[in-house]
C-alpha cells in the first residue's frame, strides 16, 4: 500500500513535490503582483501604487549606486548599514544581559524574589509607550533607538531563559557540586553552556520585535535608516521604493534567522538530537 | 523550626560503644527524622556504615529510601538529627560524596570522555588544567578501554545507550575519588543484559577501588546480590503507636544483614542457590508486605553496626 501525496495525516510529498509546494505561494505572490501591476499600468501608466520591477529596479538602483549630493553616501547602503548597527547593539546587548540576569534569577533564589516579579512587571509595559519618554531623556541621536530595541527585548530573553534554566534537571546541580564545582562554577560552567544554544534561538525569535521597534524609532526621528528611509518615500508614495526596501529588510531578516539556526546546529550539535 | 521535640534516650543494641562505631564509621546516621509538612517520611534512622562497604539499601516504592540518599548527598536537610562523614556533620553536595543518578549523571553538552574530565576541570584554573590535561586523558581512557568504549570517547551522551551512559557515569563519579559513592538506582532503567554488565562492571571496580558505596535500588535480588550489607526501609511495621493517630507512618530500618565480607565481591552463581532465594523470601515477606507487619522489637538487625536509639518524634514544620 501507498501513501498518499498530499493529503491526511500520512502524507509523504516526496522530495520533487517539497519543492513544487515550497515554491507555489512565492509563485503566485509574484504572478498575483505582475499581473494587477500590469493591468494597472496599462490603465494609466503613471500610477504609483503597483509600479513595475523595472521601475522598482531602476529606483533601487539609483539609491545603490549614486551618492547623495549632500552627503557623498550611497543611500541604500548607509540606510542598511545604520539600521543594522542599531538592530545588533540593541539586540546583543539585550542577548547578554538577558542571559546573565536569566540565569542568576533561576539559580539563586534570593535573587529570584528580588527581581522576578520586578521584571515580569518591566517585561508588560508597552515599549513604543515609552519611546516618548526615551528621546527627551537620551535625545534623538543613535541611544534612544538602541535603548528601545533593547527594552524591547531584553525581558523577552530574560523570562525565556529564566524557564529554560529552570527547566534543566535538579540533578545537574547536585551532580556538579559533587565533582567539586564551586557555587559560580555550576552557575557559568555547568548552566549557563547548556542554555546558550536556547539564547540563540531566543534571540532569533525577538528579532521580529526587535525589527519593529527599529523601525518604529526610525520613522519618528533619524536622518539615514531602513526605516527612515520607507517612512520618507511614504511622503511622495514612492512605491517603487518602499517595495524594494520591504523586500530587503524580509531577505536581511531571513539571512540572520537561517544564520543563527545553522550556527546553533553546527556548534551545539548536542541540542538538536 | 516551631514545635519540634525529639527525645533521645540512647538504648544501644548490638554495640557496646556508640562513640567508638562513630569514629570508625565512614558514614554514621543518627536519629534522623524527615517530614514533609506534617508527612513523615523517615521515623529515626540509625545506620552506622564502615569503610569500604558496599551497603545495598531497598525498600517498596515510596518508602524514603532516595529520600535518605538525598540526606546523605546534602541535596536535602534532615528534619533533625545527625549525618556524619567521618565524623564531620555533612553541609551541601561536595567532592566528598560522589553520585550517580539513574539519569541526568552526565551533562549532554559534554563528550563521554569531557563528562569524565569534568570534574578535575571545575577544580583547576585553566593553565593548572593544561598542565595535567594530557596525563588526566589517558588515565580516563584506561577506564573507557575497560568500559570497553574507548571508540566511543568522542561522543556525545544522547549518543550512547543506557548502559553506556551509566558506565560514563560510574567512571566520572568514580575519576573523582569521593570518599562515598551514592547511587540512586542506578541501573533501573536498563534492559535485564546491560544491567547483569553493569553489576559486574561495578563490583570490578568497587573491589580494587575499596570505595565505599551506598546503593539504592528497587530491586530486591540486586541488593542482596551486589551488597556485602543489606538494609531495607519499609514503612510496614507495628509499634506501640496508634496507625490511626498519624498521618503516615515514616519508614524505619527494618532488616539489616551483613551478607559477606568487606571487599568480596559475590560471583553471578551466587543468585542461583537456595539460600540466596530463601533469603529474598524472607526480605521480602519483612519489608515488601504490607499484610505482614513485624513489631519493632523483631526487626532481623543482625549487622554487627546495627544499632538502634530510642527517640521519638513530636511532629512539627520542616524547618524553612
Amino acid at each position: 500500500m501507498k501513501y498518499p501525496r498530499l493529503f491526511g495525516l500520512h502524507a509523504r510529498p516526496g522530495p520533487y513535490l517539497h519543492w513544487v509546494l515550497v515554491a507555489l505561494p512565492f509563485a503566485f505572490m509574484i504572478c498575483a503582483y505582475l499581473i494587477s501591476s500590469h493591468k494597472m499600468l496599462a490603465e494609466n501608466p503613471n500610477a504609483k501604487l503597483l509600479p513595475s520591477v523595472a521601475k522598482m529596479a531602476e529606483a533601487t538602483a539609483r539609491l545603490a549606486t549614486e551618492p547623495d549630493p549632500r552627503t557623498g553616501q550611497y543611500p541604500f547602503w548607509q540606510d542598511t548599514v545604520s539600521s543594522l548597527q542599531r538592530l545588533g547593539m540593541g539586540i546583543v546587548s539585550a542577548a547578554i544581559v538577558g542571559l546573565l540576569l536569566g540565569i542568576n534569577m533561576a539559580m539563586f533564589p534570593g535573587l529570584n524574589s528580588l527581581a522576578r516579579a520586578f521584571v515580569t512587571f518591566l517585561s508588560i509595559i508597552p515599549p513604543l509607550a515609552v519611546l516618548p519618554v526615551l528621546f527627551i531623556v537620551f535625545g534623538v541621536d543613535e541611544t534612544a533607538k538602541v535603548i528601545l530595541i533593547f527594552v524591547g527585548s531584553v525581558f523577552v530573553i530574560t523570562r525565556d531563559i529564566f524557564l529554560a534554566t529552570l527547566a534543566l534537571p535538579k540533578e545537574q546541580v547536585t551532580k556538579a557540586l559533587s565533582l567539586g564545582a564551586s557555587q559560580l562554577g555550576v552557575v557559568y560552567r555547568v548552566i549557563l553552556p547548556q542554555v546558550m544554544p536556547r539564547l540563540f534561538n531566543t534571540t532569533r525569535l525577538t528579532l521580529g520585535a526587535a525589527w519593529l521597534f527599529l523601525i518604529a524609532a526610525e520613522a519618528i526621528a533619524s536622518t539615514e535608516g531602513l526605516g527612515y528611509r520607507i517612512y520618507l518615500m511614504r511622503r511622495y508614495m514612492a512605491m517603487d521604493v518602499i517595495l524594494p526596501y520591504v523586500c530587503w529588510i524580509t531577505l536581511i531578516g531571513y539571512t540572520l534567522d537561517l544564520g543563527l539556526r545553522l550556527w546553533v546546529g553546527w556548534r551545539y550539535p548536542w541540542y538538536t538530537k | 523550626m516551631g514545635g519540634m521535640e525529639v527525645s533521645v534516650v540512647h538504648e544501644v543494641k548490638g554495640v557496646n560503644d556508640l562513640e567508638k562505631l562513630k569514629t570508625g564509621s565512614i558514614l554514621h546516621i543518627q536519629d534522623v527524622y524527615k517530614a514533609y509538612g506534617d508527612n513523615l517520611i523517615l521515623d529515626d534512622i540509625d545506620l552506622s556504615i564502615a569503610p569500604g562497604e558496599f551497603c545495598a539499601v531497598v525498600g517498596p516504592s515510596g518508602c524514603g529510601k532516595s529520600t535518605l540518599l538525598r540526606l546523605i548527598l546534602g541535596q536535602e536537610r534532615t528534619t533533625t538529627g545527625q549525618v556524619l562523614l567521618n565524623g564531620s556533620p555533612i553541609g551541601s553536595p561536595d567532592k566528598d560524596r560522589g553520585i550517580v543518578y539513574q539519569k541526568y549523571s552526565l551533562f549532554p553538552n559534554l563528550r563521554a570522555l569531557d563528562n569524565i574530565l569534568f570534574g578535575h576541570r571545575l577544580r583547576m584554573w585553566p593553565w593548572q588544567w593544561g598542565a595535567r590535561k594530557k596525563e588526566l586523558t589517558e588515565k580516563a581512557m584506561v577506564f573507557l578501554r575497560r568500559a570497553g568504549m574507548e571508540n566511543h570517547s568522542h561522543k556525545y551522551p544522547h549518543q550512547l545507550s543506557g548502559g553506556q551512559q551509566q558506565r560514563v557515569a560510574v567512571i566520572q563519579a568514580l575519576f573523582s575519588r569521593p570518599k562515598i559513592l551514592l547511587m540512586d538506582e542506578p541501573f533501573s532503567a536498563l534492559d535485564p543484559g546491560a544491567r547483569e554488565d553493569m553489576q559486574m562492571f561495578l563490583l570490578e571496580l568497587w573491589e580494587e577501588s575499596r570505595l565505599t558505596i551506598f546503593f539504592v535500588t528497587h530491586d530486591l535480588e540486586e541488593a542482596a546480590y551486589m551488597g556485602t550489607r543489606l538494609v531495607a526501609l519499609s514503612q510496614y511495621y507495628s509499634d506501640e503507636r496508634d496507625p490511626a493517630e498519624l498521618k503516615k507512618i515514616g519508614a524505619k530500618v527494618v532488616v539489616d544483614l551483613h551478607l559477606r565480607e568487606i571487599g568480596q565481591a559475590a560471583s553471578p552463581q551466587v543468585k542461583t542457590t537456595a539460600q540466596f532465594g530463601q533469603l529474598i523470601q524472607d526480605i521480602r515477606r519483612d519489608a515488601f508486605d504490607p499484610g505482614y507487619r513485624q513489631h519493632v522489637k523483631d526487626f532481623s538487625l543482625n549487622h554487627p553496626h546495627s544499632f538502634y536509639t530510642l527517640s521519638s518524634y513530636e511532629g512539627g514544620e520542616e524547618p524553612t
